[in-house]
């Protein structure tokens, strides 16, 4: 109190109070095991109770890896070399690995063409996850891989992906050239100068089906995990654009643009993921012609798609309401029309916050690749449950199996939650 | 207020013939109620209007519906010779020529200061990325934040993001400025660095209307002053005669109290 005046009420500070270090805490091990674990005798019986759990887990666990074998070739086998140690059984892992990954019915000499769509996977998703570090001309990259990706799966002539992706590219830029004279105009010609494209790529392809071509593989034979990371991939893809337009459809002026998204959107939010599959399976074959050649994973890629767009359109309805109306005005009174005003206000802000509940339902939605297995398609769990568990040889084989399925599921959903996390660290701007 | 010196410069300001907006016989309704009844006003170019009024009087409502963020039902409204209906290129014309401030600043949060500033003119003016950088930067140093250029709103004070607000409307190098409560929002400490903003603008000849309860700012800054009440112009004099001599019994009882403390 030295230069303060100390005796009189009214009061004058005469100098500024340095900053000071905060008060250095106890710290040390004890320290802490004391304050976390045991403070109060109440904790310190949960601490023991959770303690015991941990034991009786591992003490299963560890023995079950430790002791396992990779040996032999069925259950009966892989039993007599255990001899009852608690040993888990890897050796189906080993024997029925490529039927996990591809299924069982992907040529084993063309394996190594979806291994390569595999890891160049690695290089065409970096420039769209992590654009803001990379040159923008890399995007290229990301929107040839779909086309090589299909080329190398299914095989078949070249032409096929390649005017898959020229008529997109015409349908752009018509659409670019004509959009000055209107948007409904411009998005017509770039319909149609898509489709002009895709049929005459169609016939081409018809013509020479031998030009630059690598062994077809029918869309059946795929199969195991394989099977859900393409429908994971597209299918996340596809409803995160698709989503996007429903949800601001369902914000538009024009009642029937809103009123087709809101019908849409309930629709397909109150009827179970497995019917529409049934549909795609069974019932579309009902309306189709005999002969119409209408993939299967075509149609269920279309119904997965259809059905997380309304659960994303949702999500992204939720960020749209989150934003201050103000963002609106100032975009409006900038003279920024609906597009841009979507494109460079709105929609960034809103995306940002719908992370959370995208990731949420892409996660989601990966693991519900899996219910393709009800309609006899043999993926991760088709071909666990089916071929594997069927066979004379791995007959009662099921925590190796299993553990494996969690594994290949929770590295790839864990990969997709960090990632969102990291994102979210990113575009934290908003000093909030 | 502490620029003395403008007080002389008021009269000094020109204002020319021409008319920068022009309402007639303007109607709105928020469903059944009435907000804006028979509004007329023309402002000139140059001119410096402050619009004042108790809370729900339709002060924010009159200044929206200038550049369409609210419709109106009935009338007519002109700016700078363009007519303001429902089509939607008259309003991107008007919009793009009229500037405007809000209460809340409205910043955008994602982007940084500078690309606040340059979004709309390379989006809407097709200027080259730039030039708008320069500009900005002419506007940011002009409002004395240059310093401030690769920051966040959300990293700024107040009064810096009101004054990075009008930079940014600036940069659309607007004909007419609207001010909509710019300074109600702000710290007491804040409030004279937007105000100066401002001054300074209307020194320069910018033709500004401006929703206000700063009354120091209005008699300094304003060639006329408006009050308003139940959606009707009540009364409107130049600011000397409107705060010595105010005429309707609401404008007396409305100054009494926002003066008398």
């Amino acid at each position: 109190m030295s230069d303060t005046h100390a005796e009189s009420v009214a009061f004058v500070r005469e100098s500024v109070i340095p900053p000071a270090p905060p008060p250095a805490r106890e710290t040390g091990a004890v320290r802490w095991l004391r304050e976390n674990l045991f403070a109060t005798w109440f904790n310190a019986i949960l601490t023991l109770v959770a303690l015991y759990v941990l034991w009786v887990l591992l003490s299963g666990l560890v023995p079950w890896v430790v002791n396992g074998t990779w040996q032999g070739s069925s259950l009966a086998e892989c039993r007599e070399i255990l001899q009852g140690n608690g040993g888990g059984c890897f050796s189906v892992l080993r024997e029925r690995w490529p039927q996990l990954l591809f299924g069982f019915q992907y040529p084993d000499y063309l394996r190594w063409r979806p291994v390569l769509a595999f890891f160049l996977l690695f290089v065409a998703v970096p420039p769209a996850l992590f654009i803001m570090f990379l040159p923008r001309w890399t995007l290229i990259v990301t929107a040839i891989y779909p086309f090589l990706a299909y080329w190398l799966i299914w095989g078949g002539t070249i032409l096929t992906p390649l005017f898959a992706a020229l008529g997109f590219l015409a349908g752009y830029l018509a659409f670019s050239i004509v959009e000055r004279r209107g948007f409904v105009l411009g998005l017509a010609a770039g319909l149609l100068a898509a489709v002009a494209v895709w049929w005459f790529g169609g016939l081409l392809a018809g013509e020479f089906p031998r030009f630059a071509r690598l062994e077809a593989v029918v869309s059946r034979a795929m199969g195991g995990f394989m099977l859900n990371l393409i429908l994971g991939i597209v299918c996340v893809s596809l409803s995160l654009p698709f989503g996007i337009l429903l949800a601001l459809g369902r914000q538009s002026r024009l009642p029937v643009v809103k009123g087709f998204c809101v019908v849409f959107i309930e629709f397909v939010r109150g009827v179970p993921l497995i019917t529409l599959l049934f549909v795609a399976n069974v019932v579309l074959a009902f309306f189709l012609p005999p002969d119409a050649n209408f993939d299967l994973i075509l149609r269920v890629i279309i119904m997965i798609t259809l059905f997380a767009s309304a659960y994303i359109a949702e999500v992204i309805r939720g960020g749209l309401a989150a934003l201050p109306k103000g963002q609106y005005e100032a975009a409006d009174s900038l003279g920024l029309d609906y597009a841009q005003a979507m494109r460079l206000i709105i929609l960034p802000q809103a995306l940002k916050i719908s992370i959370p509940g995208i990731v949420n339902v892409a996660v989601g939605l990966f693991k519900d690749t899996t219910l393709v297995s009800v309609i006899s398609m043999f993926d991760l769990v088709g071909m666990i449950r089916g071929p594997i568990l069927a066979s004379t040889a791995w007959a009662g084989i099921y925590w190796e199996l299993w553990a494996a399925a969690c594994i290949m599921f929770f590295t790839v959903c864990y990969g997709i939650s960090q990632y969102s996390q990291w994102l979210e660290r990113q575009l934290h701007t908003d000093h909030r | 207020m502490a620029m003395t010196d403008t007080d002389t410069a008021t009269p000094q300001m020109e204002i020319s013939d021409e008319v920068a907006i022009e309402i007639r016989n303007m109607n709105k309704w928020y469903g059944a109620f009435h907000v804006l009844r028979d509004i007329d006003l023309t402002v000139q170019r140059g001119e410096r209007i402050v619009i004042c009024g108790p809370s729900g009087s339709g002060k924010s409502t009159l200044i929206r519906c200038i550049n369409a963020l609210e419709e109106h039902q009935q009338g007519s409204i002109v700016v700078d010779g363009t007519p303001l209906s429902s089509d939607l290129k008259n309003i991107d014309k008007i919009r793009s020529e009229v500037g405007m401030c809000f209460q809340h600043f409205n910043l955008f949060p994602h982007l940084t200061i500078l690309e606040n500033c340059t979004l709309a003119p390379i989006w809407v003016r097709k200027i080259p990325k730039r030039e708008a950088e320069k500009t900005a930067m002419y506007f940011l140093e002009k409002v004395k934040i240059p310093d401030q250029a690769n920051k966040y709103p959300g990293q700024l004070s107040g009064g810096q993001q009101q004054r990075v607000a009008i930079a940014r409307s600036l940069c659309m190098r607007p004909r007419i400025m609207l001010f909509d409560e710019p300074t109600s929002a702000l710290d007491p400490e804040m409030i004279k660095e937007v105000l100066d903003t401002m001054i300074q603008l209307a020194e320069e000849g910018m033709t500004m209307i401006c929703v206000t309860h700063e009354m120091g700012f209005a008699r300094q800054v304003a060639n006329r002053v408006i009050f308003m009440d139940a959606g009707q112009i009540v009364e409107q004099n130049e600011p000397e005669a409107f705060f010595r001599n105010p005429q309707n019994e609401r404008t007396k009882l409305f100054l009494s109290q926002i003066l008398g403390h």
